[in-house]
């Protein structure tokens, strides 16, 4: 095994140079794909804690009524019944949550569900000393909701206590207070189906994702009521899971006990994670080119040492290497490639991930960061490995079994005429 | 130049059964080539080599003696006919059989060296006793350097074969067939490159140190003088000795 491994290093030696394209080719391939899987998971991992900490792992919506109707009935040939199924002919919904402390009251009886907190939506017209734009009110019980919630945390000029304390107060949106010029202890009118009424900024709050960010005014239940002329009842139920992983389960559960929509964060994000799973696959696929026309590379490199060695590889042969011991050989030089090219690519890519996650983060128009967010998962180094291992595997396959197969009397009948 | 059978401890001392026979083929065939150019090289040939004697095969050109040198080495398979190494016929025998007896009981020289040019000289002749691995590392460095220096090449050691002369590289050639002690020493003319000086060099250095080890050589030759100089000569001629 030693001596192999020894001939393989020498041969390798030997044609170092087109071995260098294909190693460099490698190192770069595996420090890319690690490099964009951090940023593309970094931003969804971003956009999940964020979206998580702003609407909840899961939400209860409207009610749901289910009509069951024998529908279908059989009759023997003198028009007897034989037997009737039952089908489900429609499904109807009444919008919102009618009972939402009863209902809020039975959901936090599982066992998973931390809190639960009522929200009261409605679309509003907010207007500044200077400007007027659209909205979202949300009017919440203030601790229910930072219970299952990042809100406490996510305020960013004044602090919740204003908010808690002042009962015609209301939290805004950064992005839609930019626009408005609000800053805490500014006044605003939100006006509902004709009806305005004054409030005071108590603080202003950034979630990071702008959608969210332009449009939504939080205020205390009780003014929600009354702005929006609701005085029972809620939009939804935002409810907080010990699990998130957990949330498809529960909202199927809490569906079938309840009967009211229960979604879970990946049902009402699915377009968003979609559209990551999209650009994760996509710039992996492009990125793996590079270490494709690598393992092209280093195919035809093993194949050209295969031809100049052949002389070589019949020696071995006839002092007794096998053709296990030929094809070792060959492998070899593919794995110390293999090897020695992915310690490089993941050293790379770690630093240059490292590199890009202190870089200002751009102004795309969707997140609001600091800082380029990236994730550190082993599972890209270990993806980018094993994508790299599959290449350089199949590239050393075929020149070693070639070499394998060389028949040494053939080669030293050849060399000797 | 007798290292070879140095008293040393570390020094292997190999058994010397001069006059058994160490190979032996009956009726070998063999035809190279495909459809109008298939020619019938070997035509029932059978051939014997004795421990501490060495023959020579000698014959013009195309008359089959390196066909045969390498159905006897076991490189080549023959079409039919036995071949007897150690008491059995391993004519058709498996691949890793036939890598086997080539590892541990045959040495070759070559005319054109084949030495690994990547390795020192002294690597190359511990290459085949790496393969066997019979004995440990510090005797296989020993017994590597005792040969080389029974080939006058004790200084040049770590020299890489690309930086030795034809002549010394075929020397270290002769060393590797020896290393792992083969009862068998099989090579095609292995003065075949040389001058005439380096020739005689060769043919004493390999002929002297396999019969100080009891070894039987079969070498094939168009040099008369290297001939004339052998204990048997078999001339060959259309595929069959004619003596």
């Amino acid at each position: 095994m030693q001596t192999n491994l020894k001939i393989a290093l020498r041969f390798l030696l030997a044609k170092k140079r087109s071995m260098l394209m294909s190693l460099v080719g490698i190192a770069m391939g595996v420090a890319f794909i690690i490099l964009t899987q951090a940023i593309t998971s970094g931003f969804q991992e971003f956009f999940v804690r964020t979206i998580i900490g702003t609407d909840g792992p899961m939400r209860v919506e409207d009610k749901m009524f289910q009509n069951m109707t024998p529908a279908v009935g059989a009759v023997d040939a003198q028009g007897r019944p034989v037997g009737s199924v039952t089908v489900e002919s429609n499904r109807k919904y009444q919008e919102g949550v009618a009972e939402p402390r009863l209902l809020g009251e039975a959901i936090k009886r599982f066992p998973d569900v931390t809190n639960v907190s009522a929200v009261l939506r409605g679309n509003i017209g907010i207007q500044s000393a200077t400007r007027g734009d659209a909205g979202q009110v949300f009017g919440i019980e203030l601790d229910d909701h930072l219970a299952v919630s990042d809100l406490a945390h996510q305020i960013t000029i004044g602090g919740i206590d204003d908010f808690r304390r002042a009962p015609s107060g209301v939290l805004v949106g950064s992005v839609l207070a930019n626009r408005l010029g609000l800053r805490p202890g500014d006044s605003v009118l939100i006006s509902y189906a004709g009806h305005s009424t004054r409030y005071k900024v108590s603080a202003i709050y950034e979630t990071g994702i702008r959608d969210i960010d332009k449009v939504r005014v939080f205020m205390h239940m009780q003014e929600a009521r009354i702005l929006l002329n609701r005085p029972y009842g809620a939009t939804y139920l935002q409810v907080g899971l010990r699990d998130i992983n957990k949330a498809p389960e529960m909202a199927e559960q809490v569906s079938l006990m309840t009967d009211h929509v229960a979604k879970s964060w990946q049902e009402r994000e699915q377009i968003w994670l979609a559209v990551f799973q999209f650009f994760r696959v996509m710039a992996a696929i492009i990125v793996f080119t590079i270490i494709v026309v690598s393992g092209l590379g280093m195919f035809n490199t093993l194949f050209m040492i295969v031809m100049e060695k052949t002389k070589e590889i019949a020696i071995l042969r006839s002092m007794g290497f096998t053709r296990g011991d030929i094809g070792f050989v060959f492998m070899m030089q593919g794995m110390m490639v293999l090897v020695l090219g992915v310690t490089i690519g993941c050293a790379l890519g770690a630093l240059a991930t490292w590199g890009v996650s202190s870089l200002p983060m751009p102004n795309t128009g969707l997140f609001a960061a600091d800082h380029i967010v990236v994730a550190w998962r082993a599972l890209h180094y270990l993806g980018a490995a094993s994508a790299s291992a599959i290449v350089v595997l199949i590239a050393s396959l075929l020149p070693a079994r070639r070499a394998a197969e060389l028949e040494p009397a053939a080669i030293i009948r050849g060399a000797s005429q | 130049m007798s290292a070879i059978n140095n008293k040393d401890n570390n020094i292997i001392q190999p058994e010397n059964p001069a006059g058994e026979v160490a190979l032996r083929c009956e009726k070998l065939v063999r035809h190279l080539g495909e459809g109008e150019a298939r020619v019938h090289v070997l035509r029932e040939v059978s051939f014997s080599a004795r421990r501490g004697s060495v023959t020579a095969i000698v014959g013009p050109s195309g008359c089959g003696k390196s066909t045969l040198l390498y159905l006897l080495g076991l490189l080549d398979r023959p079409e039919g006919g036995e071949i007897w190494i150690g008491g059995r016929d391993v004519a058709q025998a498996g691949d890793d059989e036939r890598t086997a007896i080539r590892n541990e009981h045959i040495g070759f020289v070559f005319q054109f060296h084949f030495l690994l040019p990547e390795f020192t000289a002294l690597e190359n002749v511990m290459l085949p006793m790496n393969r066997l691995g019979r004995w440990p590392v510090a005797k296989r460095l020993d017994w590597a350097r005792h040969l080389l220096d029974a080939v006058g090449l004790g200084k040049k050691t770590h020299r890489l074969a690309t930086q030795l002369s034809g002549g010394e590289q075929q020397r270290v050639a002769i060393a590797r067939a020896l290393a792992n002690q083969p009862s068998i020493i099989l090579a095609d003319e292995p003065t075949g490159n040389l001058d005439v000086k380096n020739s005689a060099i060769v043919f004493d250095l390999l002929t002297r140190l396999a019969k100080e080890n009891g070894q039987a050589i079969t070498l094939v030759t168009h040099n008369p003088e290297i001939a004339d100089r052998c204990d048997r000569v078999r001339t060959m001629r259309d595929g069959v000795f004619v003596d």
